[in-house]
């Protein structure tokens, strides 16, 4: 079987002793929240850190802090415990969906909010054991120097995976960083890249401690999710989609963000304005999923074949925006998720 | 602790039975292995930890297709930790399941024939040890010209990948003809030309291949292995090792799943034997996911054409069949593969005049071989999907057309298949019942379909894979005084419930409890011969030999017994663990008591049983494959709904109906149509072995794109739709109880069902598997756009195929000989032993 290289284990009790460490530590150290996506990685050899940094035992990344201005998660809360939590509907719909449907149960028991957030960007060539990447002469994003999927690309091509993170995103949600020198607030829109190696602007001294969302009254919000089967599979693609409609059900405000179709989530700004002071009819969903589908950018780096994947865009930003009017998608979702949320 | 009623796995404690009503077999009941698999203590190969143990990792190659010029190992031997560094220099002996394809060794000597070909092992203390080792092995390696697909093995003869086969990187060519073809079209109302594609996959069991091998204290060699086929391994390693195979012990430890990718031997396995006997120490392996797919021996990827003729009213006139098929590297069983993807067209349908015509290449990728279904299920795609196409053009209902072709029980085969029992048109209006198939079928909405189809499948092989005349199952009994019965067979659990059979039947016949019964099973040491859990050949064949060795110790306990109660042998009867006399059930023994008596009388009681199956009618050259004592048959509906904007599929329900003949333990034979059907939808919708070629520019590896179990898309619990079952029970005489086999035939119709219920839906053919929502977008795109409404293979490749050997079909005076043959008689022993083992 695959063993782990040696690495020295750490694991403080508090986000200010975490700090300390990584920031003696720097980029040779990596927090472990879950673990469910960088141990197996690990065996790979995609990571190789000298030092592994537990947050498991620091209680307060654990909160949830739920008020009427809005919500704080702690990054450790678990996947099953956000999917499973009936307080995260409505607005925050799509945060639990995005939630219910990673991987399988006995990794949303583990897996983080935190860690999916900050999920490492996938791909075909990359995601693969030593020795096979070694046979490939490696790729881009590790120990190589060409990129397997566009050769004559310099920027590495692999695609952001998180479920988690385009529906934050269409929530409009924000991440508090802490490092040992003090601590910022970002937008999460503003934390991810468009490339597959540096996808995300935290430092390596900067632990993620909190996801902040501002109240989501009079929101709703959903997230749809292609892959393969009704479990264990990353995206191929999805779509989180918000909207606040008055009351004779003009869209006073819309987000929509693209998921696993880039190296990271996209905002689909110019299809949610195009939304805006409409009502939610077909002509305005038809042109909006038009325009969202615009930017979706699959490439041949994951499952599926990837001008279907870009094909299947529009219908899915029009099953999400259908969802948010009110129409009964059930069977559709059911057909493409094996999976009816309540 | 459980108590008594819950640890009884027979509802077997009633004296007033009578004794001629079945209390084991037929009763739906937990299996004797459930316990220690539901509870975790069931030792798999990997959960063998010994004392000293040390760990093998191997080096493999990162090219696929490559001279080894030169190995160096001493960085790796110097590593602190490292016991042993070996190369294909201490194990150059080569090997292969099949005689004709004696083609692997342990270690690569001096060519690497794919990526993942194993050069070197290293053997450490701990397993990471012997991992960091690997990186610092030095190979040189002169690359050689890739072959990446049958059509490029057929244009590209330099470099040959082996130096046998045909000629260049063709292995092995079959033309058989069974009645002049021709004549056959001449006569037909219609005739029909498709061409198909099946993608090859490979068999995903959960457990990976593990192995562990000790020098025992006695000096000699054992091994566990998660092996389906102990007594092939136990030769392979004799010849490799060049040991006696007499000091060689080889226990099958239970398989966590195997469905023929553990049926042949392997690298790992003659490497921990020959580290284990250089350092007297336990050495252990277990490969990982991705090595598994280097083992593979899965799915043969096939290209295929269907040329057949049929009148009006659906009799077919001939049929001409011709494969191209993807062998990968070595040989495997792809010799009989290759004969098994035209073997059993004949079986299902009568078809008067049969020509088949096969092709199998080497390819640089891990080797193929036998996926559940072995060779077949390629074929039977085409085979029912073309029916389906001809159905249409006739204007007959796919059922109604079938029921009027369906073989008869007992015939012989254009090819000279002596077929059992044959209970496909029971199947057939069966499945159509239950599945309302006459008001679906062309009758719903746009969007869903349903889609019929059939097969059948051997009960085991009948001959074995090396020429002997021996039994191909034996069965040892000891009767004990305690009143247990200890069953000592070569036969191999791998997940299908072997044991199970074994336990069941002897519990019938002595009217024991399964759990009075001790196993010892797949140890070649402890049990006598028995093949292996291939071919679906353990119910039949070890289950007759566990009948007979079980009806010879009825016998003497029957002797003893009628002394005792003063009591005509004939009238008593062996029920509820008691020995009485049928016509006053209160004047008995108990079945110690019957075992005690014996054993005073005649000393020590064992029994034995065994089987050979009958001689076939196929005396032809290659006539060796096909030929099993009897066949299953299945017939399957398949329910979809097909999303015309995204090309999604989605399963709602199957509907399956197995002619079973009997089924010894309903529970799991249910089980294994549910996993077949399980499997048959995996290949259907998703599983590919895809390989990936580099741009030849920077790269050209070619190399697997994604050896992993997440990315092999395999479906889960959540993809699974309703199953109904429905087992059709005739007994079939040569079956223990009448019992055929069940694992392998009822996935066969699942794939082309799906395939015919996707033209029922949206009225296009996707004539390749897998399908896919991108193929069913570009059928409907070439439908929008007024072409033919298809996806699939255009065309096959000229192949300069060798004169057919000739042989008449029974209705036209044929004795099974081919009629262009040189005689059996005169060949040497062996070219026999070839003919045979093909």
């Amino acid at each position: 079987m695959m063993r782990l290289p040696v690495f020295e284990f750490r694991a403080p009790r508090t986000l200010q002793e975490a700090a300390r460490i990584l920031d003696g530590e720097r980029a040779n150290a990596m927090p472990l929240a879950g673990g469910t996506d960088l141990l197996p990685n690990m065996k790979r050899r995609q990571q190789v850190p000298r030092t592994l940094m537990s947050l498991r035992h620091i209680q307060s990344l654990s909160d949830i802090e739920l008020s009427p201005s809005g919500l704080r998660l702690g990054a450790c809360l678990t996947l099953a415990a956000i999917a499973g939590d009936p307080r995260f509907r409505n607005g925050l719909t799509a945060l639990a969906q995005a939630a219910s449907l990673v991987a399988t149960p006995q990794i949303r028991n583990l897996a983080t909010l935190g860690g999916n957030v900050c999920l490492d960007t996938r791909c075909n060539y990359y995601d693969q054991s030593y020795e096979w990447r070694k046979s490939i002469n490696f790729c881009l994003k590790k120990d190589g120097t060409t990129c397997w999927v566009a050769p004559g690309s310099s920027k590495c091509m692999a695609v952001s995976s998180t479920d988690t993170g385009p529906a934050l995103m269409a929530l409009g949600a924000r991440v508090r960083l802490v490092s040992h020198s003090g601590e910022r607030e970002v937008l999460l829109s503003d934390l991810y890249n468009n490339d597959g190696i540096d996808y995300i602007k935290r430092r390596p001294d900067e632990i993620l401690a909190e996801v902040l969302l501002d109240s989501l009254q009079g929101w709703k919000s959903t997230y749809w999710k292609l892959r393969r089967r009704g479990s264990f599979d990353f995206p191929v693609l999805s779509v989180a989609a918000a909207a606040r409609l008055s009351r004779d059900k003009v869209v006073e405000g819309a987000h929509i963000v693209v998921g696993a179709a880039a190296c990271q989530p996209l905002a689909a700004r110019e299809a949610a304005n195009s939304l805006l002071g409409r009502p939610l009819n077909q002509p305005a969903i038809e042109e909006a999923a038009a325009l969202a589908a615009r930017i979706a950018k699959p490439l041949d780096n994951t499952d599926f074949d990837m001008t279907w994947r870009k094909r299947v865009t529009a219908e899915f930003v029009g099953y999400a925006l259908r969802e948010l009017r009110g129409d009964d998608v059930r069977s559709e979702r059911e057909s493409f998720t094996r999976y009816a949320f309540d | 602790m459980p108590d008594e009623k819950d640890s009884r796995t027979t509802p077997a404690d009633a004296p007033e039975a009578n004794g001629n009503k079945l209390r084991v077999i037929g009763v739906p009941r937990r299996r004797v292995d459930a316990r220690a698999k539901v509870t975790g203590q069931t030792r798999f190969a990997d959960d063998i930890f010994l004392p000293r143990m040390a760990h093998c990792k191997l080096l493999r190659s990162p090219h696929p297709h490559a001279r080894i010029r030169k190995i160096d190992t001493s960085r790796a031997a110097a590593h602190p930790g490292v016991y042993v560094v070996l190369t294909g220099k201490d194990v150059p002996i080569q090997y292969g399941i099949l005689p004709v394809s004696q083609d692997e060794q342990a270690l690569c000597v001096d060519r690497v024939r794919h990526v993942g070909d194993p050069v070197a092992a290293v053997v450490a203390r701990e397993e990471l040890t012997a991992f960091e080792a690997l990186d610092l092995i030095d190979v040189d390696y002169e690359i050689l010209t890739t072959i990446s697909d049958p059509q490029e093995a057929l244009t590209t003869p330099e470099p040959r990948i082996h130096e046998y086969g045909e000629e260049g990187n063709i292995h092995k060519l079959v033309a058989l003809e069974f009645g002049n073809v021709e004549e056959g079209f001449a006569e037909a109302d219609e005739i029909f030309e498709d061409t198909f594609f099946f993608q090859g996959n490979t068999h995903l069991p959960i457990e990976q291949h593990a192995s562990v091998a000790i020098k025992d204290p006695e000096g000699k060699l054992t091994v566990w292995s998660s092996t389906q086929t102990p007594h092939y391994l136990h030769r392979a390693l004799a010849k490799v090792l060049e040991l006696p195979a007499a000091h060689i012990r080889v226990i099958a430890t239970p398989n966590g799943g195997a469905f023929g990718g553990k049926s042949d031997p392997f690298n790992h396995e003659i490497v921990v034997a020959k580290a284990a006997l250089l350092l007297d120490r336990p050495v252990k392996i277990c490969l990982t996911r991705e090595e598994v797919f280097y083992c593979h021996r899965g799915r043969h990827p096939v290209l295929m054409k269907f040329k057949t003729g049929v009148k009006r009213d659906g009799a077919i006139t001939g049929m001409h069949l011709q494969t191209l098929i993807d062998g990968g590297a070595y040989g495997s069983y792809g010799v009989a593969s290759t004969f098994y993807a035209g073997a059993l067209q004949t079986t299902t349908y009568h078809i008067p005049r049969y020509r088949y015509q096969g092709c199998r290449t080497f390819t640089n990728k891990p080797p193929c071989g036998p996926k559940r279904g072995h060779g077949t299920p390629q074929p039977r795609f085409g085979q029912e999907v073309q029916l389906d196409k001809i159905a249409e053009r006739l204007k007959i209902d796919p059922a109604d057309l079938r029921l009027r072709i369906v073989e008869s029980s007992n015939s012989v085969t254009a090819n000279f298949l002596q077929l059992g029992t044959v209970n496909l048109a029971e199947c057939i209006r069966r499945v159509a019942k239950v599945s309302n198939w006459k008001e679906k079928f062309r009758n719903l909405p746009e969007g869903h379909g349903v889609g019929l189809a059939c097969s059948a499948y051997l009960t085991g092989a009948g001959l074995p894979i090396y020429w002997n005349k021996m039994p191909h199952s034996g069965v040892q009994l000891k009767f004990d005084r305690s009143g247990g019965v200890t069953i000592f067979c070569g036969a191999t659990e791998i997940g299908q419930g072997s044991d199970d059979v074994l336990a069941g039947i002897v519990a019938e016949v002595l009217g024991i409890d399964t759990f009075d019964i001790r196993l010892f099973t797949g140890d070649t040491d402890l049990g006598p011969v028995d093949l292996g859990s291939y071919s679906s050949r353990v119910t039949l064949m070890a289950g007759n030999a566990a009948l007979q060795a079980a009806e010879r110790g009825k016998a003497i306990l029957r002797e003893a017994a009628a002394e005792k109660l003063q009591v005509p042998k004939e009238r008593l009867c062996f029920a509820g663990k008691r020995v009485f006399d049928s016509a006053a059930p209160e004047k008995g023994l108990t079945f110690q008591e019957a075992v005690c008596l014996a054993e005073a009388r005649f000393g020590t009681i064992g029994t034995v049983g065994s089987y050979t199956p009958p001689t076939s009618p196929a005396l032809y050259k290659g006539g060796g494959v096909g030929p099993s004592p009897t066949y299953s048959y299945s017939a399957a509906v398949v329910q979809v709904e097909v999303n015309s904007v995204t090309g999604w599929v989605t399963v709602p329900k199957v509907w399956i109906a197995h002619d079973i003949g009997r089924a010894l333990n309903p529970t799991l034979v249910r089980g294994q149509v549910e996993g077949s059907v399980y499997m048959g939808l995996g290949e259907a919708l998703m599983e590919e072995q895809e390989f990936r070629r580099l741009p030849k520019k920077l790269s050209h590896a070619l190399v697997h794109k994604f050896p992993s179990i997440l990315e092999y898309k395999s479906p889960t619990s959540l993809d699974m739709p309703e199953v109904v079952t429905e087992l059709i029970e005739e007994p079939d005489p040569r079956g223990p109880y009448g019992a055929k086999e069940v694992g392998q035939g009822p996935l066969l119709p699942i794939m082309p069902a799906v395939a015919n219920a996707v033209y029922d839906a949206v009225g296009v053919r996707i004539d390749e598997i897998p399908v896919t929502p991108e193929k069913i977008l570009k059928a409907l795109a070439e439908k929008k756009a007024g072409r033919d409404p298809r996806f699939g293979p255009t065309d096959f490749p000229h192949i300069h195929w060798p004169e057919a050997l000739r042989v008449p079909p029974p209705w036209e005076g044929g004795d099974g000989h081919a009629v262009n043959e040189v005689p059996r008689r005169q060949k040497s022993r062996q070219e026999k032993e070839k003919v045979l083992a093909s």
